[in-house]
Parts: structure tokens; C-alpha cells; sequence
């Protein structure tokens, strides 16, 4: 995950914001081959999503025997396959599949990030004999690809008596995701003024203190930033939920259970179309609603390394 | 004793139950935590520094040597060993990696995977974001490049393999893959686009050339509304055409972000694994690097050569983010 992540380089401007050069260029798309291309990479990039999205929504028997774009000219819809989808019977319910990624995502969420925060406190502010080895050594972390983890871990997992239960995933999840965001929160920390804190300290407060009443507030942008990047990759993950929990269908996220259906059932498309929207609703509120927050955090953290 | 720690561990049957085993983690964690800084408020001074320090640290510094740094030397250690991870055998899992024919098709289709998809999707995303750039349209036009980032590599993948889905071109069957739907419209034969080598590879990858363009788009659309207005003012002066303009001076502008965002997409394509395992399951010579990684250690059972594929694979990231991180710093220090 480490290196998939925007957050380092320049960030997107919040929308809405229009750059002051805007009116001086605005006489660019104009150009009808500009326009053209502009709209074939649209339908391109939204087509396949709206397709199977229409899929989902037609009778089992059409979707067999017809494309998508059929339905244009004969609609008939229903939400039977969402019903067939969402229920916790029967081989094809992914109710509890459901469920079960929200399990997985709230401490995998929560836990790193909390760590996180107090590592990169520890990092930014307090003097301690070692600390910039011990910081390059957590950054360096970051390159490790989590391939090379899984089995030694699976076995850990197993010798500790903790195989195929959520233990496994919260606490992989929380250690995969600590170099990143470790890194991520150090370098929020390191835009606070100084004095700020050395005001604190001439009041008499200590650090545990500094850090929940000064720091924590001005964090929270960071925070949630964080956070939001990693719900989506807990959420979205496939690799580390196989291995550890790929054969228990009591903790298996919905990721494990569409992977196995589309191996299972690759051709069940009235099942295939309605579960990966299920899959894809939490994510997409999520990431359009915070959008703006995520973007923000991340400008105020990418500007200065 | 026991059965309390039984139920903490197994995972419950009922919703209700999970989400309390969810709440205890949490609280554990925070109870845990809290009993680390209550001690570490209790010192002052220098001594306060340390063990406060120590306090912070403690919890992350375990953490990541038991779940990344010993797993990690462990699997070094293993790729020297043999299918049961018993004999030491020097460096045969590695040199069979670069020798067997199957493992070469897999180091085949990873250069593919690792060439093939940064390229293509900067080249989409940078074009999209100058075309659209300050126009009215511009914020809904982004999101609908963007969303696809929010999507699960899983769900990417099924909504890929759809449009790829092939019906035998025969008597009143129908096409219901959209690509091979236009590839009748047009006149030609329905194909299987997943089956036949190399190219099944290439649309593959497309899935994360799908993915990935918004991230580009993003990024280096940042970059060029950052792009100092008076350049942009001198270029129009002197009659610079849009294409031009484009090569001239919006390219060499980004260059830093372009080859960040390339070095980016390189390492996700790098470590790919959903899309292969989704689409094809890495069957008709289409695994990756990855992929082999996953069979040969968990479906295979051949310990060591999965972990010479692991390594391989952390071999082979180490110089790509070594060399994003110089170009950030470049681009940081300009």
C-alpha cells in the first residue's frame, strides 16, 4: 500500500476552488478535437461501471440472454438480485460478508492511527538518545511489500492460537499500515509551531498532556485524512484477508467472498453485478463525502515534505 | 480462565456479537494504551523525556518488528530452502525463477504489467487534465476519472470482466460483453480476450490503467495550475500553439510530478494482485510475479520458492522508491 498513496506529492485543490489563472485561459476547449477526446476518455472511464450497474438492476433471465444496453429500448427492472445478494441464506447471501468488512475496518481504522500519532509525536518533539536512526528505520519500513510478511505472519497467527479469527486481520492491517502513517502524521507535526508547544511546557504541562490538549485538536484534518486512505485500503484489501481469513466465512470480508464467487460462479452475472455494488457503495459515500477533507488534509501535509 | 479467551478469540456467529468483539478490541487497545501513558506522566524531567519516549514508541516499535521486520528476514531465509523449507539449497529457487519456462512467462508479463501500465495511464491522465482544465465543466469531469479509485481492485475486476464476456458468435446468441458487442457492430468476430497470450496480459492490465488514471489526472492536473502564470502569459505572447504549449511548456513544468506519478503507478503494477487473481486466477499465462508468489506458497506449498518471489519482488520495489523519493526531493527543493 505504501507507495500507492498520493499523499507525499502536491495535492489536488479542494474543488470548487478556481486558480486565478482562469479567466486568462479560458479559451481552451474550444477546440472541438479536444472536446472529442476529452468525451471519448469520459465514456471510456464510466461505461463499464454504468453497465454493470444496469446489470444489477435487470431479471436474471434478460441478463442472459441480452446485453445491458438492451434495456434502453425494453426496460424491465427489479431489485430481486439485491435481495438474492443481501441476505444472509443460501450460497450467494453476502449479508454477513457485509458485516463482516465493517468488523474488520473499525479497529484497523482506529488502532494504527492512534499509535501512529503518539510514534510520530514521540518523533517530532521529544528528545530521546537514537531517535533519528530509529525514524529513518520506520520510514525505510515502508518499502517492504507485504508479500513478504504473510507466512512467517500466518505462522505466528497460528502458534499464538489467534488463526482465522478478526484478531488476525486488525492486527496485520495495524501493522502494515504504521510506517505510512507514522511518516504521514511526523510530517503534520513538524508544521506546528514550536513555540506553541514551549508555552505548554513553561505552563507545566507534560507531554501526554501537550499532546491531547495542543495537539490533537490542530491534528484532526491529518487524522482524518488518514483515516479516510485507510478505510479504503482495509476496506478494498483482498491479499491480506485471503491469508488470513480466506477459508472462514464467519470473518471473511466481502472483498474474499465476490473473489470467490466470481471464481465459483464466474458467470452468475445477476449475482456478480449486485455484489460488487454492494461492495462499492461504502467506499464511493465515503470517499465523496470526506473528499474535501481528505484533499485539504493532504494539501496542508504535501506542500512541505 | 479459558472460555472467556475463547470468546474473545473466536470469531461470533451473530452480527452483534462481532461488533462487540470489534468494541472489546478497540477498548483493550485503549486501556492498554491509557495504562502506558498514565506511567509515562508520572516521570519528569530528562528521565520523563525517555521513558515518555519509550512510552509513545513502545506499542509501534513491537508492532513492527514482530509483524514486519522478523516476517521479512524470516522470508529471506526461507527462499534459500527447499519446497518444504527443510534443505538448504543455496540459490536453486532463484535460478529457477529466471530458468523454468512458466516462471519466465510470469517475469514476462510483470515487465508488461510494470512497463505497459504507468506509461499508459499518465499519458491518459495528463491528457484528460489539460483538456479539461478551467473548463466549466472541469470539478464533475475529474470525478468521473476519479471515481474508479474508490473501487476495489475486486470490483474493478468484475466490472472489467463483464465488458470482456464472450458468447460463441453463433445462430441468435447475443453478445452481453460490451466489447465484443462493438466488435460485432463493427463487422468482426467475437473474441475471448482473456484467453489468448500475450495479449490477454494487456487487458489485464487496462483494469489498472482504469484505476490509476484518476490518480494521475489528479496529481499532475495540481501541478499544472501551479504552473507560474507569467510562463504561460510569455508563451501566449510569443504565439505558442496549444500543442506547442503543451510541450514546451506545460510538460517540462510537471516533469518532477510526471516521473513521481510513473515511479507511483510502476510499484502498484509491480505488486499486482487482485486483478490477476479475479480475473483469470493467473491461469492461461497471465500470473504475475504476485500472483506466483500467492500460488506457489499457499496452493502449491512450495515455501521456498515463494519466498524467493516474494523477495524478488522487494528486490526489484527497492530501486524504483528510491528513486521516487529523490525525485520528491528534487521537486521539494526546487
Amino acid at each position: 500500500m505504501t507507495t500507492t498513496t498520493p499523499p507525499t506529492v502536491s495535492a489536488p485543490p479542494p474543488p470548487g476552488v478556481v486558480s486565478t489563472s482562469a479567466r486568462t485561459v479560458r479559451k481552451r476547449l474550444s477546440n472541438p478535437f479536444a472536446s472529442i477526446a476529452a468525451i471519448v476518455i469520459a465514456i471510456l472511464w464510466t461505461a463499464p461501471t454504468f453497465g454493470l450497474a444496469i446489470t444489477s438492476l435487470r431479471p436474471q433471465n434478460d441478463i442472459r440472454k441480452t446485453g445491458w444496453w438492451t434495456f434502453f429500448s425494453d426496460p424491465t427492472a427489479t431489485l430481486d438480485n439485491y435481495r438474492t445478494v443481501l441476505s444472509s441464506e443460501g450460497s450467494a447471501g453476502l449479508g454477513s460478508f457485509f458485516i463482516n468488512s465493517f468488523v474488520i475496518v473499525i479497529p484497523s481504522v482506529i488502532i494504527p492511527i492512534c499509535l501512529a500519532a503518539l510514534a510520530a509525536y514521540a518523533f517530532a518533539w521529544i528528545e530521546f538518545p537514537g531517535r533519528n536512526i530509529l525514524f529513518v528505520a520506520v520510514f525505510a519500513l515502508q518499502i517492504v511489500p507485504i508479500q513478504v510478511t504473510l507466512l512467517p505472519l500466518l505462522k505466528l497467527y497460528v502458534s499464538a492460537g489467534v488463526a482465522g479469527s478478526f484478531w488476525t486481520v486488525w492486527l496485520s492491517h495495524t501493522t502494515f499500515a504504521l510506517p505510512l502513517a507514522i511518516f504521514l502524521l511526523h510530517n503534520f507535526m513538524r508544521e506546528i509551531p514550536r513555540e506553541l508547544l514551549e508555552a505548554a511546557r513553561v505552563d507545566g504541562a507534560g507531554h501526554v498532556t501537550i499532546f491531547f490538549r495542543v495537539l490533537l485538536p490542530l491534528l484532526t484534518p491529518a487524522l482524518a485524512a488518514f483515516g479516510i486512505f485507510q478505510f479504503l485500503w482495509v476496506w478494498n484489501d483482498l491479499l491480506v484477508a485471503l491469508t488470513f481469513v480466506g477459508s472462514t466465512d464467519t470473518v471473511a470480508p466481502l472483498t474474499v467472498a465476490l473473489f470467490n464467487l466470481s471464481g465459483t460462479r464466474g458467470t452468475a452475472w445477476y449475482l456478480l453485478s449486485a455484489g460488487a455494488f454492494v461492495s462499492i457503495v461504502i467506499p464511493l459515500v465515503v470517499f465523496l463525502s470526506l473528499q474535501r477533507y481528505f484533499v485539504r488534509g493532504l494539501l496542508a501535509g504535501g506542500l512541505k515534505g | 480462565m479459558l472460555i472467556p479467551a475463547n470468546a474473545l478469540i473466536d470469531a461470533p456467529d451473530s452480527a452483534l456479537g462481532k461488533f462487540s468483539q470489534a468494541a472489546v478490541a478497540v477498548l483493550l487497545f485503549v486501556a492498554v494504551v491509557s495504562l502506558i501513558l498514565f506511567i509515562a506522566s508520572r516521570f519528569s524531567g530528562h528521565r520523563g523525556d525517555r521513558a515518555t519516549a519509550f512510552a509513545f514508541l513502545g506499542p509501534t516499535v513491537l508492532l513492527v518488528s514482530v509483524g514486519l521486520i522478523y516476517p521479512g528476514l524470516r522470508t529471506i531465509f526461507v527462499s534459500f530452502f527447499d519446497a518444504a523449507g527443510k534443505k538448504f539449497i543455496g540459490l536453486d529457487n532463484y535460478h529457477l525463477i529466471f530458468t523454468n519456462s512458466d516462471e519466465l512467462t510470469v517475469l514476462r508479463n510483470t515487465v508488461l504489467w510494470v512497463v505497459v501500465t504507468p506509461l499508459v495511464a499518465t499519458a491518459v491522465g495528463l491528457v484528460y487534465a489539460v483538456l479539461i482544465d478551467n473548463t466549466r465543466f472541469e470539478s464533475f469531469a475529474k470525478a468521473l476519472i476519479f471515481l474508479p479509485m474508490a473501487i476495489s481492485f475486486v470490483g474493478a475486476s468484475i466490472i472489467w470482466k463483464f465488458v470482456y464476456e464472450f458468447r460463441p458468435h453463433q445462430g441468435s446468441i447475443q453478445q452481453i460483453g460490451l466489447l465484443n458487442q462493438i466488435v460485432v457492430w463493427a463487422g468482426g468476430e467475437p473474441q475471448q480476450w482473456l484467453l489468448n497470450e500475450p495479449w490477454n496480459t494487456l487487458f489485464l492490465l487496462f483494469v489498472l490503467i482504469w484505476i490509476q488514471a484518476g490518480f494521475a489526472m489528479t496529481i499532475l492536473s495540481a501541478s499544472i495550475k501551479a504552473i507560474p502564470e507569467d510562463i504561460i502569459e510569455a508563451a501566449t505572447l510569443d504565439g505558442a500553439s496549444r500543442l506547442k504549449m503543451f510541450r514546451y511548456v506545460t510538460v517540462p513544468s510537471i516533469r518532477p510530478s510526471i516521473v513521481v506519478v510513473l515511479t507511483t503507478i510502476s510499484i502498484a503494477a509491480l505488486k499486482v494482485f487482485d486483478i490477476v487473481a479475479t480475473m483469470t486466477g493467473g491461469r492461461f499465462n497471465t500470473s504475475v510475479v504476485a500472483k506466483e508468489f500467492y500460488s506457489q506458497t499457499f496452493s502449491a506449498d512450495n515455501q521456498g520458492l515463494g519466498a524467493a518471489l516474494a523477495v524478488l519482488l522487494f528486490v526489484l520495489v527497492i530501486p524504483i522508491v528510491v528513486y521516487n523519493i529523490r525525485q520528491l526531493r528534487a521537486s521539494e527543493a526546487r
